[in-house]
């Protein structure tokens, strides 16, 4: 008990300053090195003590850390899988999976058992080193963006200077696996389905980017935890309420980014009704299983980057109001996210492929440059983020809604009124 | 790295041009609706030829049916339309009731009770049809969730006719000079009520879902960019093509047998025809995908007013089967032609007096309208594909017979 309560008091359990240990990487290696030193080695008897390797125990307390964090989140969509099925099931009058464990909660472990154990088909005509490697390249990609998530004050793995560059750079990376995936399989269906996914990811990419940029403008950082940093004064010190231009950033980026992970109504990639499965056709068993798990972490994970660059990250509705580091705060506002992501899922149809390249090149892009001029004037009239720039962003955003809805209000009224039968 | 070689230039002979990719869509592909085959040449995404095979649900139901009686013949047509059996026994029956009166030795008239419920099966039938359309269209343009709202009320009304006939889908309810006895709902009895009431319940709980349905879909944004417009068959070209039903109706021609060569009590019953117009506020033109599937939508509010009527009416008291003796038409031949929920389904039967047809053929309006496909689909993209096929909404089972 005293070990327990000596172990709390330690500077790396303490509450004070946050729950979580630091696990910064940037600083880590000395901080395993210190819980080596002086949480471990005390609790040791002396004779080992004093052979300890240090070294060794360092590297070792960091591939514990890597462990957890590799442990975690694969387990992640695990959870999102069965979400969206209860979600869905909702949505359409269902109860969804209810027989695996209590309110059918094991179902997604279940069906993972049933990939694990399925057959492994590898399509003979096609090139099996590129089939064999598409799903790993998919997987990692969507798993390394979490490194540079910051889910808390100290939970996250890096916060390395070019943070949302790198989310950037190595999301782009998925394209590759999914173009792969598509032209190995040998499959017409999946050559169509990888092809639009190329198109659609690289062309969305854009107004992605761009809005991120109205973001690093304002912020003059790319480094995820100075972005928090900037929107630590409660709700109205969020960057999505800094100035009316970062508030049509938000939306640009979170269609945007829905359209990067192929969900509805942008799930062209793998539209069911037409091209079957699209670039995952020909995939069964557990690399199909890595596709669907990255589907789900890649949802997740934007919704996390949304969250970050928006919508104050890991820092309370009111200042100060970080519980445990933020980490719940963090998650339940990016699962808020996920769950738009799966409302708009199951009530939309979906658009067509000269429709979708038109909304991007047409519409967004546009309007993210308007964007970036904007913030731009907006940065040179309030260079600081006081109450009064606050203030009028606020309602700035206020009329346009008003006026949105009063637009849109009219011309729903334009539409033929149901009939009276 | 030979062996990848020699692969590759196996796929290039297969290859007509360098440049085209021939794909196979179907049999088994999730939006072909059954086992439809179309051959697609695709350049990129835009589709050059669409060219549609069919009989791979062939079952030589014509052939068949020259060696079994008239009666025997019923439970065959329930496979072929087998999303509206009830419509598909109907067409046959009339058929043969027509052939049937050509007989002066013999009287008979098929019963008024028999009739109504009939036209009361038949048109809850069309509903269930219409549904079913509905549903699958939307999962067809990418929306999941119409689909099981459409089954979900679908299921009601299969369950009632569980409750009559004892089939939920090939139902051979509907007989010759009459209806099945096999379930009997006694004239007046409580079990009739019942299931009267039952119906009403369902007309109470469904009608104001179908404008539920419009807000959800057919008035969705995304939706009506991915239907209006596309696919546009004119009334010209619906006519050559021998389109009927909400297709024909979707071209703008104001053309319904219940109403222009009403057959059983279609005449007493008060209904409009839906016929499509322009919706500028959505970009729909008449002839497009929209409209088609709006003729459904809106056909569904008119069969539930039919159906009200009856109610209001009640049942007509009396057998449910003329008596016939034995089916034996005489010597001579018919065509008769019914409104079927995807159009003009005729029967054409050769007699020789024998009580098995020489001939029999059956006029199916989705071969008609999968006929148009090819020139429909020419110049658009494969989405457009799933879009037209949903929206001139084929049966393969009535395709192939």
């Amino acid at each position: 008990m005293s070990d327990f309560r000596a172990m709390l008091a330690s500077p790396y359990f303490n509450v004070s300053e946050g729950f979580f240990p630091n696990i910064n990487l940037q600083d880590g290696l000395n901080w395993a090195e210190e819980f080596i030193q002086n949480v471990v080695i005390p609790r040791l008897p002396e004779a080992v003590a004093a052979h300890f390797p240090v070294e060794l125990g360092t590297v070792l307390v960091m591939f514990g850390c890597a462990g957890i964090f590799v442990g975690v989140f694969p387990l992640l969509p695990l959870f999102l899988v069965l979400a969206e099925r209860k979600v869905a099931a909702r949505f359409q009058n269902r109860t969804g999976p209810m027989r695996v464990g209590p309110w059918g909660t094991l179902q997604t472990l279940a069906d993972g058992v049933k990939l694990i154990f399925k057959e492994d088909f590898i399509p003979p005509q096609g090139d099996k080193f590129l089939f064999l490697l598409a799903p790993y390249i998919i997987f990692a990609c969507s798993f390394a963006v979490f490194a540079a998530i910051p889910f808390g004050q100290n939970i996250l793995v890096s916060d390395f200077n070019i943070g949302i560059f790198y989310i950037m750079a190595i999301s782009s990376v998925i394209v590759m696996g999914v173009i792969m995936a598509g032209w190995s399989s040998n499959s017409k269906w999946s050559l169509l389905g990888s092809l639009r996914s190329a198109a659609q990811i690289v062309s969305y990419e854009i107004p992605l980017g761009l809005s991120i940029l109205t973001i690093v403008m304002l912020v003059e950082s790319l480094s995820m935890q100075e972005i928090v940093a900037t929107q630590s004064n409660g709700i109205f010190s969020w960057l999505i309420f800094r100035s009316p231009f970062t508030f049509i950033a938000f939306f640009i980026f979170f269609i945007s980014a829905i359209a990067e992970v192929n969900r509805t109504p942008f799930d062209l990639p793998e539209a069911e009704s037409e091209i079957v499965a699209g670039f995952h056709t020909e995939y069964s068993g557990m690399r199909f299983a890595l596709f669907f798990i990255a589907e789900y972490a890649n949802m997740f994970a934007v919704s996390a980057i949304a969250v970050t660059l928006f919508l104050g990250g890991w820092e309370g509705v009111l200042p100060g109001y970080d519980i445990l580091g933020g980490l719940p705060g963090f998650v339940i506002k990016t699962l808020a996210l996920v769950f738009l992501m799966m409302w708009l899922r199951w009530t939309l149809p979906r658009l067509r492929v000269d429709q979708l390249m038109n909304l991007c090149w047409k519409y967004f892009i546009p309007i993210a440059f308007f964007n970036i001029l904007g913030t731009g004037i907006w940065g040179l009239i309030f260079p600081e983020d006081t109450l009064i720039s606050t203030s009028i962003s606020c309602a700035i955003i206020y009329i346009g809604l008003i006026a949105a809805y009063k637009v849109a209000g009219r011309s729903l009224a334009q539409r033929p009124a149901p009939q009276p039968s | 790295m030979e062996n990848t070689q020699q692969t590759e230039s196996k796929i290039i002979e297969l290859k007509p041009f360098a440049d085209e990719m021939v794909v196979n869509m179907g049999p088994q592909h999730p939006s072909t609706h059954g086992v439809l085959r179309l051959e697609l040449k695709l350049d990129g995404e835009v589709v050059r030829e669409a060219i549609p095979h069919i009989g791979y649900l062939h079952r030589c139901f014509e052939k068949h049916s020259e060696n079994l009686s008239y009666p025997q013949i019923i439970p065959f047509t329930d496979r072929m339309d087998y999303v509206a059996a009830m419509n598909q026994n109907w067409g046959f029956c009339l058929a043969v009731e027509k052939l049937l009166e050509a007989d002066e030795s013999r009287d008979f008239e098929v019963p008024e009770r028999a009739e109504y419920l009939r036209v009361l099966i038949c048109e809850l039938n069309r509903i269930a049809s219409h549904l079913l359309s509905f549903g699958t269209y939307g999962m067809d343009i990418g929306a999941f969730t119409p689909f099981l709202y459409a089954f979900r009320d679908r299921e009601r009304l299969l369950l009632l006719f569980e409750k009559v006939c004892g089939a939920r889908l090939t139902y051979n309810y509907i007989r010759i000079g009459g209806v099945s006895e096999i379930i009997p709902l006694e004239p007046g009895s409580i079990t009739e009520q019942n299931f009267l009431d039952e119906i009403e319940a369902f007309l109470d709980y469904f009608e104001p879902l179908i404008d539920v349905y419009n807000e959800l879909l057919t008035k969705n944004s995304i939706f009506a960019e991915r239907t209006t417009g596309v696919a546009v068959m004119s009334a010209e070209m619906a006519l050559n093509y021998g389109a009927t039903g909400p297709n024909l109706r979707g071209s703008g021609v104001d053309w319904d047998l219940r109403r222009d060569e009403p057959y059983s009590i279609y005449d007493r019953f008060d209904f409009d025809v839906p016929v499509a117009v322009d919706v500028p506020e959505l970009g729909s033109v008449v002839g497009d995908c929209w409209s088609r599937y709006k003729i459904r939508m809106d056909e569904m509010k008119e069969s539930v007013r039919i159906v009200r009527q009856i109610l209001a009416e009640g049942l007509p008291s009396g057998p449910v089967m003329a008596d016939l003796k034995a089916v034996r038409p005489p010597k001579g031949e018919i065509y008769f032609r019914s409104e079927a929920p995807r159009g003009e389904l005729g029967f054409y039967i050769v007699s020789d007096g024998t009580p098995k047809p020489v001939r029999l053929k059956g006029r199916s309006p989705c071969f008609s309208a999968l006929s148009a496909l090819q020139e429909l689909s020419q110049g658009l993209m494969v989405a457009d594909i799933i879009a037209i096929i949903g929206s001139i909404d084929i049966v393969m089972g009535e395709v192939d017979r």
